[in-house]
């Protein structure tokens, strides 16, 4: 049996301990590591002990945390959050294991442990929280060690991104605090009780007009973590200015966030709202999905590259979330950890670069792959998967939501979903998948300029320009290892976020239809398979045709 | 149902693997030991199933091997399941044995390589991938080998990646097979839409019947199987290197030679043909998209036949006449005749794979150079590879006897008799197989060319290539003579029915279950077919002997003096690579450096985003002004405010409640409440809307009789005389 406060508390141990270990900056790392070892064995046991057929969170911890607010430690674990909690326990694992974690910096390495692990505690206990509040709470508490992150061991321009990365997220994230705030009223005063409960608040139903204007504060906070474009322009920043260690997480996890948000609470909160907007969103998503691409393209930076490529593939995450079908969002969670595992190995291929070379530009480097022929290797598997190739990790995600979205609107009529999420879905489809090709261009650009060519810069052939190390072979093992079994067996990935998205869709379609049916009434509680509070007409007669 | 089958990829698969891990610790002979053994294995596995199970696979559907679910996701459910029947378990056989040869071929090819693991790990890979393209039984489980051929092509072009423009090739030759990639997803999207699954036996079924999914209108009037096997074509466009995506063929010969010959020659190339046959059943509902896989396939073989006339190198030519033959596969495959397509792909995988084995051994010869114009007489030096070159060529060139006579004349025979276009594109066929003809007369000449200046004459190379020429190790000229003898018998498999009643086509009569009807070829067609093409194979022989027989002659330097821009166009290859260069690559990229800097670094990080920071800037700033530390200003500021706030006070305050009693149909109003009641206000009150006040005064109530029932607006108007300033209020009142 797991306990996922001690899922929480073991990362938070670990810093605790860092920080008051006598032997000096020494043994921080080995202790940091064995504590995120700890951790990821913990999500193995997670995922081991997880339930597939139940939709429903599973291994609840609930206890009163601030009684007199209704605010509770509440954690639980399903389909949706189960993987993402794995991803992030391997990344920060493999962060820490990195020898290049800090980039360039030598000193501070407690502190920098230390900064990992809360990260990892924050990160944690966003994807497992239950109670808005507690989900809240981590959710800001993620956001310090990640400034400090990138201010204290970034490169020059260190104080602008940590700042600007700061402001973003704050101005998303403030909104989203004065929405949840407005729903707690809201929740008391439908149900009579002063609760945080997300079983709770995914009940309530919203007028029009105040739901619209929650939908957006959430929204807000979550596109501006994914990013959605256009309100990406902080990532670029904080990537090139983070060590390589933060570059990891941010695209890794971090970013998950926003989809993952997204899907668990902007979706059910507010159905109406949601369809409502999901065109302008799609489109969004698509634009970014191409825009991302054709950026990513022109960049002389390989982490402005590599951020750039997140923006596209990101995209695809967005457009099968919204496509609100079965297909479409295991497609969406399956990219986000696709996304993590080569996005995640492409910033480490281009950390150890830099500490080879000490430079990240693309006309710098020319035929490394002579002096670095398994960091070749392995730098290409990440590449592949990146480009979605399949048999790989990239492609299963893809794959899916493009079907998903393709077919969308036969799956929304085929599901009874009470109105099209948005129009043409299959000239979306069709147009994301332009972003197949324009993958392949820039990253095999990048892969060639890099890899290939002739040796002929002098700095290149420094015996400096070393293959990898031990650790750094350790790392790449784990990541290739998992891009081939994610891109082979998917299955059991896809298994086990079934019942929780068959859920989740479910409960989104009946309330949507509710929604629809009593557009401009107050706020109530609808429970599917219950009449609702205030009764509603019957739904299927507001269907549009499609 | 034997499980053997996930063996045959899986050996190759596996020993990559291996090789990949630890090729580096081994020494060459044990490297291409487990290479060459692993693929030798995958080919007796393959054989030992098809010859075991042999009806099986001639009467039914043939053999499944279900190794278990992919991917699944709501409706979606895509088995990794292998299949062979008759016409995947030929193309395995074709693969492993072609495959053997030509690994065998690479140990002699690459001796003095430094990477040498590296490149047999590729080639198992390659094996591997393509194994899996012909067994997958299922599209996305094709997609995946049909991906994975892609990307060894890709690594094994660019195999030496110290030249930057290897490098370019093998991603020149990734990037357009993608371009065909985004058709090949599309086309999969569109089938599941309609059908519901992606399982090729299911489709082909469904095709079969003709059922409605596939046969509605989807846009433009066309139905659903149309637009399918549309996008799929375009998959098939750019494996099999076709107009307009057949560009990255003649530069992938940067890779070396056993690649050109195994990938893109004999296999990886024909995965195109071998996708449109096996969904034929689709492509059979829709004549015009069938109309349009064979002319892009005729226009092809006419177009790449064209410039490999003015290509010097030896690979090149030999490139664009791959490019050309696979334009004969697709005119078979488009006139229905799914069999004489793939009876050449096999006729052609002999005598191609010889033809680049060949190059290899001659440029093995001549110290790398493919350069024709500094070859010649060559036969005397390399004997064996001479012979199996003549057999090769004899073959090509469509002269009787040889295996490519009969496949040719099967495909051009097929394009005239064929019925699948029905009676509106009646003329497609006769026309079709007309360019053919050309299109083969232009294939004699320059592939005598292409023999009477490396083979005959004086050789034009250099003393010291001269002193070195020699013919090469057994390992290379006994796959050579292997392939020598398969163009030269091939041709058995499919013997046109007018020379041989019993033993006549027999692989149209062994693909009939799997590919279904073929065109009826009437047996006086079928002679005037083969008279015709021997004349025009001789003939085109006879005319490249005039022009280039030991040496470039006089007709030929006439011709050029005669045709100058001509000569140039087709030396140049008629500045294809340029045109896209011009009209597609610089303008995108272009297009996102404008992008890059005007929309996301200006109009989204200057304006967007630094737009609110100047904004909370300025606010500051300008609030920064008011507070002066001049106490006398703050006076005035406080007296204005003051000023202001009394103004906005001395508004008359809205009464805290307005009653309404409506009594048949008078309604009183009563507003003696709040502070409403207490101050000298006047009141106006506009009892039915019209904009007339109907009672004014100092009264705070007032009552009014309305003429009939029915919804009026009511209108109160509080005015304070003394500040001048009103408030007005509105009800609605409904008069029973």
């Amino acid at each position: 049996m797991t306990d996922l406060t001690l899922t929480l508390l073991v990362p938070l141990l670990g810093a605790i301990l860092v920080m008051v270990a006598p032997w000096g900056e020494r043994t921080s790392r080995p202790i940091g590591i064995v504590a995120a070892l700890v951790s990821l064995g913990q999500s193995l046991f997670i995922v081991r002990d997880f339930d597939k057929s139940i939709g429903a969170f599973q291994m609840a911890v609930d206890r009163p945390w601030v009684p007199s607010l209704g605010i509770r430690f509440h954690l639980g674990v399903d389909g949706i959050s189960l993987w993402l909690v794995l991803l992030t326990t391997l990344m920060v694992f493999l962060t820490l294991l990195s020898p290049q974690a800090m980039g360039l910096h030598k000193t501070r390495s407690r502190e920098f442990t230390v900064a990992i692990l809360v990260l990892e505690a924050g990160m944690l206990g966003t994807f497992l929280a239950v109670d808005l509040f507690a989900f809240y709470v981590f959710w800001e508490l993620m956001l310090i060690p990640m400034y400090f992150i990138i201010g204290i061991w970034g490169g020059e321009r260190r104080l602008y991104a940590a700042i600007k990365f700061v402001i973003f997220t704050l101005v998303g994230s403030l909104l989203m605090l004065a929405a949840i705030l407005y729903l707690y009223a809201q929740v008391h005063a439908v149900t009579g009780q002063w609760t945080f409960d997300y079983a709770t608040w995914a009940t309530i139903t919203l007028p029009r007009g105040p739901e619209l204007l929650c939908f957006l504060a959430f929204t807000l906070a979550f596109m501006i973590k994914v990013p959605l474009v256009p309100l990406h322009t902080w990532l670029p920043d904080a990537h090139v200015e983070a060590p390589t260690g933060g570059s990891v997480i941010l695209a890794a996890v971090l970013l998950k966030f926003g989809a993952y948000g997204f899907l668990r609470f902007a979706l059910p909160f507010f159905p109406l709202a949601a369809q409502q907007t999901a065109p302008i969103i799609a489109w969004l998503a698509v634009a970014g999905i191409i825009f991302g691409a054709l950026m990513a393209w022109v960049q002389d930076d390989v982490k402005k590259l590599v951020a750039y490529s997140s923006v596209s593939h990101l995209g695809f995450v967005v457009l099968g979330i919204l496509v609100l079908s079965q297909k479409g969002i295991q497609g969406g969670i399956f990219q986000m950890l696709a996304h993590g595992i080569s996005t995640g190995g492409l910033f480490l291929a281009v950390g150890i670069l830099y500490d080879r070379r000490h430079t990240r530009r693309l006309s710098d480097f020319g035929g490394l792959w002579k002096p670095m022929p398994v960091f070749g290797a392995c730098f290409l598997v990440m590449v592949l998967a990146s480009a979605g190739l399949p048999g790989l990790c990239g492609f299963v995600g893809e794959f899916l939501v493009l079907l998903g979205t393709f077919t969308a609107g036969k799956d929304w009529q085929a599901s009874g979903l009470a109105a099209p999420m948005f129009a043409h879905p299959a000239l979306l489809a069709g147009l994301a998948a332009f972003a197949v090709i324009l993958a392949a261009v820039y990253l095999l650009t990048t892969y060639q300029r890099v890899m290939f060519g002739p040796l002929d810069k002098p700095e290149n052939r420094d015996p400096q320009v070393r293959d990898l190390g031990l650790r750094e072979r350790l790392v790449f093992a784990v990541l290739v290892l998992t891009a081939l079994v994610m891109g082979m067996a998917p299955q059991p990935i896809l298994d086990r976020t079934a019942a929780s998205v068959q859920e989740l869709t479910a409960n989104y379609r009946f309330r949507l239809a509710e929604a629809r049916a009593n557009p401009i009434g107050p706020a109530r509680r609808v429970v599917a398979g219950k009449p609702s509070a205030r009764p509603a007409s019957a739904p299927a007669g507001t269907a549009r045709p499609f | 149902m034997p499980s053997e089958l996930r063996m045959i990829p899986l050996l190759p698969l596996l020993s990559a693997a291996y090789l990949i891990l630890f090729g580096r610790r081994h020494s060459r002979e044990s490297v291409h030991r487990i290479a060459c053994l692993a693929v030798g294995a995958a080919f007796l596995v393959s054989a030992d199933v098809f010859f075991f199970w042999f009806p099986i696979l001639y009467q039914s559907n043939g053999l499944t091997d279900l190794v278990g679910t992919w991917l699944a996701s709501g409706d979606l459910q895509v088995d990794l399941a292998l299949r062979m029947d008759a016409l995947s378990g030929l193309m395995c056989l074709m693969v492993t044995f072609v495959g053997t040869l030509i690994h065998i071929y690479s140990t002699g090819y690459l001796a003095h390589e430094q990477d040498y693991a590296r490149f047999f790990a590729y080639l198992n890979l390659f094996c591997g991938a393509m194994l899996l393209l012909v067994l997958g039984d299922s599209l996305p489980v094709m997609f995946v080998g049909w991906e994975g051929v892609g990307l060894c092509s890709y690594l094994l072009i660019g195999f030496w990646y110290g030249e930057a423009a290897n490098a370019s090739a093998g991603k020149k030759a990734f990037i357009t097979n993608r371009v065909g990639d985004l058709g090949f997803l599309i086309g999969m999207f569109l089938l599941f839409r309609a059908v519901g699954t992606l399982d090729i036996p299911v489709l082909v079924d469904t095709a079969r019947a003709g059922s409605p999914s596939l046969t509605a209108a989807l846009w433009w009037g066309q139905p659903v199987a149309f637009w399918a096997a549309l996008f799929l074509f375009m998959g098939a466009v750019g494996k099999s290197a076709q107009i307009p995506l057949y560009v990255w063929l003649p530069d992938a010969m940067a890779g070396p030679t056993p690649v050109s010959a195994l990938i893109h020659a004999a296999t990886m190339v024909t995965a195109g043909v071998y996708m449109v046959a096996r969904l034929g059943a689709l492509y059979l509902l829709a004549p015009v998209a069938l109309a349009i896989v064979a002319g892009v396939g005729a226009l092809t073989a006419l177009f790449a036949a064209v410039i490999a006339l003015g290509q010097n190198d030896f690979k090149k030519v030999l490139a664009y006449s791959t490019i050309s033959q696979l334009g004969f596969m697709f005119v078979g495959v488009g006139t229905g005749n799914f069999a004489g397509g793939i009876f050449h792909l096999f006729t052609h995988a002999f005598f191609k794979a010889g033809l680049f084995l060949c190059a290899g051994s001659v440029m093995h010869a001549m110290a790398g150079s493919g350069d024709i114009t500094r070859m010649g007489g060559l036969a005397q030096k390399l004997p064996f590879t001479t012979w199996v070159f003549r057999v090769c060529w004899l073959a090509i060139c469509g002269v009787p006897i040889f295996s490519g006579f009969f496949s040719k004349d099967a495909i051009v025979a097929g394009a005239f008799a064929t019925e699948v276009f029905g009676p509106r594109l009646h003329w497609v066929g006769p026309t079709l197989g007309a360019g053919l003809l050309v299109a083969a007369l232009g294939t004699a000449f320059y592939m005598s060319r292409l023999y009477c200046l490396v083979f005959t004459g004086e050789c034009r190379a250099d003393l010291d290539t001269r002193a070195h020429l020699h013919e090469s190790p057994f390992a290379m000229v006994g796959p050579l003579l292997v392939l020598g003898l398969g163009a030269l018998l091939a041709g058995v498999m499919g013997l046109p029915p007018a020379l041989s009643r019993s033993h006549g086509d027999l692989i149209g009569r062994w693909l009939a279950t799997a590919l279904g009807r073929q065109p009826e070829v009437s047996r006086a067609l079928q002679w005037r077919v083969m008279a015709t093409s021997a004349l025009i194979a001789l003939a085109g022989i006879g005319l490249a002997w005039r022009f280039f027989g030991g040496g470039v002659r006089e007709p030929a330097r006439r011709f050029t003096a005669a045709w100058p821009h001509f000569t140039a166009a087709v030396r140049g290859k008629f500045f294809i690579d340029e045109i896209y260069d011009w009209l597609v690559v610089r303008p995108l990229r272009g297009l996102s450096r404008v992008f890059f800097l005007v929309v996301d670094r200006i109009l989204i990080d200057k304006l967007l985003v630094g737009g609110w920071t100047v904004l909370v800037d300025t606010a500051g700033r300008l609030l920064r002004l008011v507070q002066v530390g001049d106490v006398q200003r703050y006076l005035a500021i406080f007296a204005i405010g003051l000023a202001a706030l009394v103004y906005v006070m001395a508004r008359p305050v809205a009464p805290s409640e307005v009653k309404v009693r409506i009594e048949g149909r008078s309604a009183t109003v009563d507003l003696t409440e709040g502070k409403a009641a207490v101050d000298k206000l006047e009141y106006g009150f506009d009892f039915d809307g019209d904009g007339r006040e109907d009672r004014v005064g100092a009264a705070a109530n007032a009552n009014w009789l309305y003429p009939r029932p029915g919804h009026y607006q009511l209108r109160i108007r509080i005015k304070d005389p003394r500040w001048n300033t009103s408030r007005t209020i509105a009800r609605t009142i409904d008069i029973p």
